[in-house]
């Protein structure tokens, strides 16, 4: 069998399975909400923040 | 103290509202009622301060709602309203219409800082809700929301939430366009070598080999992304009506007929590249096409005004929350303040103060004595009243003109698109274009026949010209939400194009529902006498009194020896030896008998009449120039719910061919659109309450105006922001433009068809004309939609 059978068949199915990976993500709603992760994503900095304070004052009583 | 740092003293740190009448001081913040400092003070004990980093003054006030939620402690309710429950975690999304801002997230995904018994909430903000996920045995729905409240947010639970449940979210058009694109991809790739280098050795070998792959990847095409084609085009057909879908169909069906006959004969390489672009760009145009303001809703009915439960009053005084549906006639009710009444009913207890505002769009109270008749659909504003229910929900006043047959129908079927005028014409030019080309090789050499059949059916598949549409008026759609129009789809913008007739509604449209302007007739005051007033007003809660007093100059304050409020007549204040009345004509004691309709308080000092102010609509920016600039092109009315006491004022402002109507029912206003219809007109009915809802649904386009589009408007086509109605005439101007770019991408779409046709009825058709021709045509005509319609928008500001 020439070469070319088996790339061919390799390249669809990393095709097929990339789609059907897109397939999955929108069916799980992956895609209902794409403005809110945007902001959400800049959040983390603020929690870290947060999370910071109470050890700093753990390390005052120690 | 320099100007900024006395603007930020005087604003409150957490809602921004200025700090009116005292300044509540906390941590060196100032804010503006002990609610706003309440909130801040939970934020900063849970660590949650970063609120106010994020955005400045970010929240809202939270409100009084003692009572009001009572209902979710009821099992048949919270089982409706949550999606998930095993006893022990509940879920439940609610609707919350003041998130707008990155800080409302922040702070509602933070809530399990709150109260550890919520486990986790998400905010989608598109939609405007949050999904919290909490332990239902040691922490209610009702808890929940109370805790929503407490920090200003609080949620929106209507009776359409309740029948509703759990909505299904479409995405068969997103699957579809998926499929098509990657069917579309893979194709070129398999079809490119065949392109070029025809009768080289390692293509014949294979060539067998990718054209079967790209009868494969068609398949689902064909069958699952292009199925909506097929149905349309068998509908249209049914209805003797030759709509765009039936050239696309029938171009979708001869390009896989074709090829796939061409492949299974060894002809040639098929047209299995143009068939799949070509359902993927008519699905991206429809995708395009398909923008949707989650937040909004265009087809609110009273159900989204009512709460889902309201209090009885059972037979030894004990209350129990009710669900609106099953309110029977006879049953007793409460009403909070603040809290609409859901039935018709009699008066029996206590002070009413309606806001009818929800049904007639007035906004001045009404006040009712027990044993009184009260109407659904009107605003408690003081205090608590018990109702006897006459009616039960379905029966009531407000709510039968529900019943009427508009809302019934469905208008899109009525409609006839230009897209559908031209396809007609279009395919009917097609066909002839085939038979004669097919007769003509029949004569002359027959085996090119079927050849240059086929091939005119598929070089003249309209995509262009379906695209034409979509593209444009999707983009339109949303150069107009930016300006804050938010229309329900785009076969709006083709209606508003056809207007010509405008009926304008009066109170809350093309008035302001919040402000007014008082004009003073009488005796002049003097200065004491105006100190006097305006220190008599301050001590009055009354909606006149709070009214005048914010139209008054400032004046100093003084305490005042004797100070009384005289229930629906007036107020009275004595300060050393002057005394003065506020209030209703037989209160002051004038003799002069008024014939005015407008709303008027009458003053008196010292027992001698001054003179009374006459309270006037405030009525919207720049409302006599649109107008003006609209009288040219429409006919333009006025449907008022109100008397007539605007009469003379309004036909000064506006063009004198402005037809005014008074006293107008909400089915008196539905019924003079239905007439105008019937002599032809065009009709654009704008409008903003409850009482317009018929006239909304009847006219060819509603338009609703809103202060606050987060808040609830009814049914519509449009929802307009108040501000921007003195633009109208630009929208109109707008929509009439982007009919005509349609029209000039039709012609240019139509002239790629003809080079096609050429080649088609020449019989010279390759599969690579085709793959080029097609995209090509598709792209520039997207191209040039996209371009002109900015273009066109920038006069838009």
């Amino acid at each position: 069998m020439s070469v070319i059978y088996v790339l061919l068949t390799i390249s669809i199915i990393i095709a097929v399975v990339f789609f059907v990976a897109f397939i999955f993500a929108v069916k799980n709603g992956q895609y209902d909400d794409s403005y809110t992760p945007s902001i959400r994503m800049l959040f983390e900095d603020e929690l870290v923040k947060d999370q910071s304070k109470p050890s700093i004052k753990t390390k005052k009583t120690n | 103290m320099d100007e900024k740092t006395i603007l930020e003293l005087s604003q409150c740190f957490h809602c921004g509202d200025p700090c009116k009448k005292e300044i509540i001081s906390f941590e060196e913040k100032s804010f503006c009622c002990n609610g706003c400092k309440t909130v801040y003070e939970l934020f900063s004990e849970n660590d949650l301060t970063c609120y106010y980093d994020l955005q400045s003054s970010p929240g809202a006030i939270p409100k009084d709602i003692e009572g009001k939620y009572d209902f979710l402690s009821q099992q048949n309710i919270i089982e409706k309203l949550t999606e998930f429950d095993d006893g022990e975690t509940q879920i439940v999304t609610l609707s919350i219409p003041y998130i707008h801002c990155s800080s409302c997230i922040w702070i509602l995904e933070n809530l399990n800082k709150l109260n550890k018994h919520i486990t986790s909430s998400q905010v989608n903000f598109g939609k405007k809700n949050v999904r919290i996920t909490y332990n239902s045995k040691k922490y209610s729905l009702k808890e929940v929301v109370l805790l929503l409240c407490s920090i200003g947010y609080e949620p929106y639970i209507s009776l359409e939430d309740f029948k509703t449940g759990q909505q299904n979210i479409n995405r068969s058009l997103i699957y579809k366009v998926a499929i098509a694109g990657f069917a579309f991809g893979n194709v070129m790739f398999l079809s490119f070598p065949e392109y070029f280098e025809v009768g080289e050795f390692w293509i014949d070998q294979y060539k067998h080999t990718f054209r079967w792959l790209m009868f494969l990847f068609s398949l689902p095409v064909v069958f699952y992304s292009g199925s909506d084609y097929f149905i349309s085009a068998y509908k249209g057909l049914r209805a003797k009506m030759l709509n765009i879908d039936v050239p696309i169909a029938l171009g979708i069906a001869v390009l896989f007929l074709r090829s796939t006959s061409d492949i299974l004969f060894d002809l040639g390489s098929g047209f299995f590249d143009s068939l799949t672009g070509l359902v993927f760009f008519l699905l991206l145009g429809r995708y395009f096409q398909q923008k949707t303001y989650q937040y909004l809703s265009f087809e609110r009915d009273y159900k989204s005004y009512f709460p889902i439960a309201v209090t009885k009053i059972e037979m030894y005084g004990t209350e129990l929350p009710i669900q609106v549906y099953d309110i029977q006639k006879g049953d007793r009710l409460l009403i909070r303040n603040e809290e609409l009444i859901p039935v018709d009913g009699i008066l029996i207890k206590g002070n009413a103060s309606i806001d009818y505002g929800f049904v007639t769009g007035e906004s001045a109270t009404v006040l009712k004595q027990s044993g009184d008749k009260l109407f659904a659909g009107g605003r408690q504003t003081t205090g608590i009243i018990e109702m006897e229910v006459l009616k039960s929900v379905e029966q009531s006043y407000l709510t039968q003109l529900w019943s009427n047959d508009v809302f019934n129908k469905n208008r899109l079927d009525s409609f006839t698109t230009l897209t559908n005028v031209i396809s007609k014409r279009f395919t009917i030019a097609v066909l002839s274009i085939t038979c004669i080309a097919t007769l003509f090789w029949l004569v002359v050499d027959p085996s090119k026949a079927l050849n240059v059949f086929t091939s005119v059916l598929i070089i003249a598949c309209p995509c262009a010209l379906a695209l034409a549409a979509p593209f444009t008026l999707g983009n339109v759609l949303r150069i107009f939400g930016k300006l804050q129009f938010y229309l329900k789809n785009a076969s709006v913008i083709e209606k508003l194009a056809a207007i010509d007739t405008i009926i304008f509604d009066k109170t809350g449209t093309i008035t302001s529902s919040k402000k007014s302007t008082a004009v003073y007739e009488g005796v002049e005051f003097s200065e004491s006498e105006e100190i006097l007033l305006k220190n008599t007003l301050r001590g009055s809660n009354h909606v006149l009194s709070r009214s005048l007093y914010d139209i008054l100059d400032v004046n100093n304050i003084i305490t005042l020896d004797h100070f009384e409020e005289h229930m629906g007549k007036g107020i009275e204040a004595k300060f050393h030896s002057d005394s003065m009345k506020v209030g209703s004509s037989s209160f002051v004691g004038t003799t002069e008998e008024m014939a005015v309709l407008n709303t008027v308080v009458h003053v008196s000092s010292n027992n001698r009449y001054k003179g009374k102010f006459i309270f006037h609509n405030k009525y919207r920016k720049g409302l006599s120039r649109l107008f003006n600039r609209l009288k040219q092109q429409y006919d333009l009315a006025i449907l008022s719910g109100d008397n007539e006491g605007e009469r003379d004022y309004l036909k000064k402002m506006l063009p004198t061919k402005t037809k005014l109507l008074f006293n107008q029912k909400p089915v008196d206003k539905l019924e003079y659109i239905q007439y105008h219809q019937t002599e032809g007109a065009n009709v654009l009915m704008i409008g903003d309450g409850l009482n317009d809802a018929g006239a909304l649904a009847q006219s060819d386009v509603g338009i609703a105006i809103s202060e606050n589009v987060n808040v609830f408007s009814p049914a519509c086509d449009a929802i307009l922001e108040a501000s921007k109605l003195r633009h109208l005439h630009m929208y109109l101007q707008m929509s009439k433009t982007a009919i005509k770019i349609i029209k000039w991408s039709f012609i240019l779409s139509l002239m790629y068809n003809v080079v096609g046709i050429y080649f088609a009825v020449t019989g010279q058709l390759e599969p690579v004309i085709a793959a080029i021709l097609m995209p090509l045509s598709s792209i520039s005509v997207v191209i040039f939609t996209t371009v002109a319609t900015n273009i066109s928008a920038r006069k838009l500001e």
